[in-house]
């Protein structure tokens, strides 16, 4: 065993022990670190006695301020839906037309109708209703396949599209070539004429046009407008679900003809309470420019 | 790997040391920190982009990241805390491991087979749904057995050892070692379903419900943090600063009053991982109190580390190896300081849930655990190849930067991120509606988890120099062109 020695560096002596060629320092605790220390307990001490702090058999201290982090949440809680039942209780009263008309509750639905949106709808249509390539619309440019006036749109929030709920619109395209309808070329000849459609480009003489009077016309209407009650989408214009070049907008039209996808969502009302649902109609109005 | 090969004793008698086991820890330390790194790197990208858990169930974030905290908490730092135990318990008790090279080598072996069933059950989905503690109750069974065997090794080389006094390196070590034994057996029971009638003899349910359950698993989960990656370094630290700075430790008296009251304290702050929860209050006050009381004992480990250096300040310009073991007391302060602060009920009301909790752990783990033991092996690995010096100490330096800008890179972009969340969860507008949704928070971290991704990736880097360095030390190359001055200047 080492002997205690002096070190020359710190001028500490050290405690006698080695281990392997370790020694250590006798050197005393350090004045700030004891007083810190301290300064921890004693503060830690006083919380102790003023929360809640320590378990007995049946009970536990309550701390002088009577703290409860129960009756605190209870209390936000309370106040946050003080604040805003005045409002909620006017809109649950009345209808959509006349909240959009009064300035203070519009205000107010647009403001709650954003955050329901973005908790309930921007996993789909994108937060700002942008819309996602596939089967998700764009609520904020101006077309609607279901109706952009508030009562459609309280329709398709509160039953939803193509879902089991029995209020909820239905509409499903025929599988022209997956059934046999129409053959690849006829198939083909349509989709060219969609396309010539959808880019305002000539469609004179194009034989999908024939093709088109006898089979889409019923649904997509004449000159491809689209059609609010059966929900078909309007081909007269340049917005489709899938984005790309003019060679690739025909591939998915002849896709689409071939064996439609469908896309399908959910009856909000089976979740969401009415109020809530009329201010999301408010907002999601107001993304397209509203009807 | 080399079998056991027992060294002659360097204090001048003839107790054999047997570093043949150590070697095989070091090695295996390093190859499943370069896994668990990357397994983390991967998973970072993933929340960037999660396109890339390549739409397969092996490799989705919540399969993968079980094998990233695992490889890098219980297989990198394991290995390295049972492999340093070994070199270290022998050196300063002067006695050979207790069951020799044999016992050594089980032990290695078991621990290594342990490893490569867990990492392939996460994969497969097997898992206990705990953090930290995913090991479903027959692997449970066969930790035991290796940390009974561990415990044996170890307190019986100290009980035969031939200094009248216990290094303080070993007294963390023997903490953490009982204290993981009691967290592992207290978290951990369960009831196997097979036993009740059930089909599956791998899965079982925790024996604890609802917030006795949630209690149970953070009084486990924050004393693995406690007593894994902070008293098992602290012991690291305790023989590889001094060792390598050649000078004494600070002082005697701190490491005896702030070893005891973290060993004291450290045991109750569970709670404040359930702060604002069903959790009661009375248990969330002590856990906060507790951690509070936690931030000086804690910093006695990084006082008495740092000061050793006093009369060798020097040696961080010229030494990279004594740079990563500053560097990481330094991160280890930090971090011990941020951890009672996060604790204070007012600050967690924003941190909680966050990525602000991600960014403190990693500024341990990666700060702290993974460079006092990159520090360390650099010290040992010639040592135990009986190398005058490591290969290259300039590839040391270059580690030393890559990875720290990659912890820097690491710990803001998660403190920027974690922040602006915990904003924006909590902003209210005027009219009594959150002003942001959940939606919009994540969009927001995008960028940051972008920039956490690339830290991510120059510390495997890091890593992979660590490597590439170690290969060459242990082949007994020596880099062109290094002069090596603390090879000759100190061991000269």
């Amino acid at each position: 065993m080492a002997s205690m020695e002096k070190d020359s560096v710190s001028g500490q002596y050290t405690t006698g022990h080695e281990w392997d060629g370790i020694r250590e320092l006798n050197t005393p605790l350090p004045k700030w670190w004891v007083y810190v220390f301290w300064a921890c307990v004693i503060w830690s001490a006083a919380y102790m006695i003023a929360m809640p702090a320590w378990p007995g058999i049946t009970d536990y201290t309550r701390g002088v301020l009577n703290y409860s982090s129960r009756n605190e949440l209870q209390s936000d809680i309370k106040a946050q839906k003080q604040a805003r039942s005045k409002f909620e209780a006017k809109i649950a009263a009345i209808s959509v037309d006349d909240v959009v008309k009064d300035k203070d509750l519009r205000n107010f639905a647009m403001t709650g109708g954003k955050v329901l949106f973005n908790d309930n709808c921007a996993p789909c249509h994108g937060t700002g209703g942008v819309g996602a390539p596939g089967a998700y619309p764009n609520l904020a440019d101006d077309e609607w396949i279901w109706g952009g006036e508030l009562a459609d749109l309280k329709q398709t929030i509160s039953f939803g599209v193509r879902n089991t709920n029995e209020n909820s619109r239905q509409s499903e395209m025929p599988k022209f070539g997956a059934d046999g309808l129409l053959t690849a070329e006829q198939i083909n000849q349509v989709a060219d004429y969609v396309v010539a459609l959808s880019s305002k480009g000539s469609t004179a003489g194009l034989p999908g046009e024939a093709i088109f009077a006898e089979q889409c016309v019923v649904c997509h209407q004449d000159g491809g407008v689209g059609s609010k009650d059966v929900g078909s989408p309007a081909l007269n214009n340049n917005i489709w679900l899938f984005k790309g070049s003019k060679e690739q907008v025909k591939q998915l039209v002849i896709n689409q003809v071939t064996n439609p996808q469908h896309g399908s969502m959910p009856a909000w009302s089976e979740r969401l309470d009415e109020t809530s649902i009329k201010m999301l109609t408010v907002y999601v109005h107001s993304l397209g420019g509203g009807k | 790997m080399s079998a056991a090969t027992a060294a002659v004793g360097t204090q001048g008698d003839a107790t054999p040391y047997y570093d043949g086991v150590v070697k095989n820890f070091v090695l295996a330390s390093v190859f499943w920190g370069i896994v668990g790194f990357l397994a983390g790197d991967f998973i970072a990208w993933q929340l960037a982009f999660p396109a890339l858990n390549l739409d397969l169930e092996w490799t989705t974030f919540g399969r993968v990241r079980p094998v990233h905290t695992n490889a890098v908490i219980f297989a990198f730092g394991g290995n390295a805390l049972i492999g340093t135990s070994f070199y270290v318990v022998q050196r300063t008790c002067r006695a050979s491991l207790f069951g020799g090279a044999g016992f050594g080598n089980f032990i290695f072996w078991t621990f290594q087979s342990l490893i490569v069933l867990a990492a392939s059950s996460y994969v497969l989905g097997g898992s206990q749904g705990r953090e930290y503690a995913e090991l479903e109750w027959w692997l449970d069974i066969y930790l035991t057995v290796i940390w009974v065997c561990y415990l044996i090794a170890f307190a019986g080389t100290i009980m035969r050892r031939k200094e009248p006094h216990i290094y303080v390196a070993n007294w963390f070590y023997l903490a953490f070692i009982l204290t993981i034994a009691m967290l592992h057996l207290g978290n951990n029971l369960a009831l196997p379903v097979v036993f009740f009638g059930g089909e599956s003899w791998w899965k079982s349910y925790s024996l604890y419900a609802g917030v006795q359950d949630a209690m149970t698993q953070w009084w486990y989960g924050h004393n693995a943090v406690g007593f894994f990656l902070t008293a098992g370094f602290l012991a690291m630290m305790y023989y590889f600063v001094p060792k390598r700075a050649e000078r004494p430790v600070y002082s005697y008296r701190l490491s005896i009053v702030h070893f005891w009251a973290l060993i004291f304290l450290y045991i109750w702050a569970g709670p404040h991982h359930l702060h604002y929860t069903a959790l009661p209050d009375w248990a969330q006050t002590l856990g906060m109190t507790f951690s509070v009381m936690l931030w000086m004992p804690s910093w006695g480990g990084m006082i008495n580390g740092l000061m050793t250096l006093s009369g060798a300040w020097d040696k961080l310009r010229t030494d990279p190896v004594m740079r990563f073991l500053v560097s990481s007391v330094a991160f280890y302060g930090m971090s011990t300081f941020e951890g009672p602060m996060m604790s204070i009920k007012a600050v967690n009301s924003l941190s909680h849930y966050t990525d602000w909790t991600v960014g403190h752990v990693h500024s341990g783990a990666l700060g702290w655990v993974a460079f006092v033991t990159f520090g360390s092996f650099y010290y040992l690995i010639p040592k135990l190849w009986g190398r005058r010096e490591l290969y290259s100490l300039k590839l040391v330096g270059l580690h030393f930067w890559v990875s720290t800008v990659g912890v820097v890179l690491y710990i803001t972009a998660m403190w920027i991120s974690g922040i602006m969340q915990g904003l924006m969860w909590r902003a209210y507008d005027s009219l009594g509606f959150l002003q942001y949704s959940f939606i919009e928070t994540v969009e927001a971290m995008h960028p940051y988890y972008i920039i956490r991704a690339v830290g991510g990736l120059l510390f495997v880097l890091g890593g992979l120099i660590m490597v590439y360095n170690m290969i060459r030390t242990i082949r007994g190359d020596v880099a062109a062109g290094e002069a090596q001055p603390m090879a000759a200047a100190a061991r000269g």
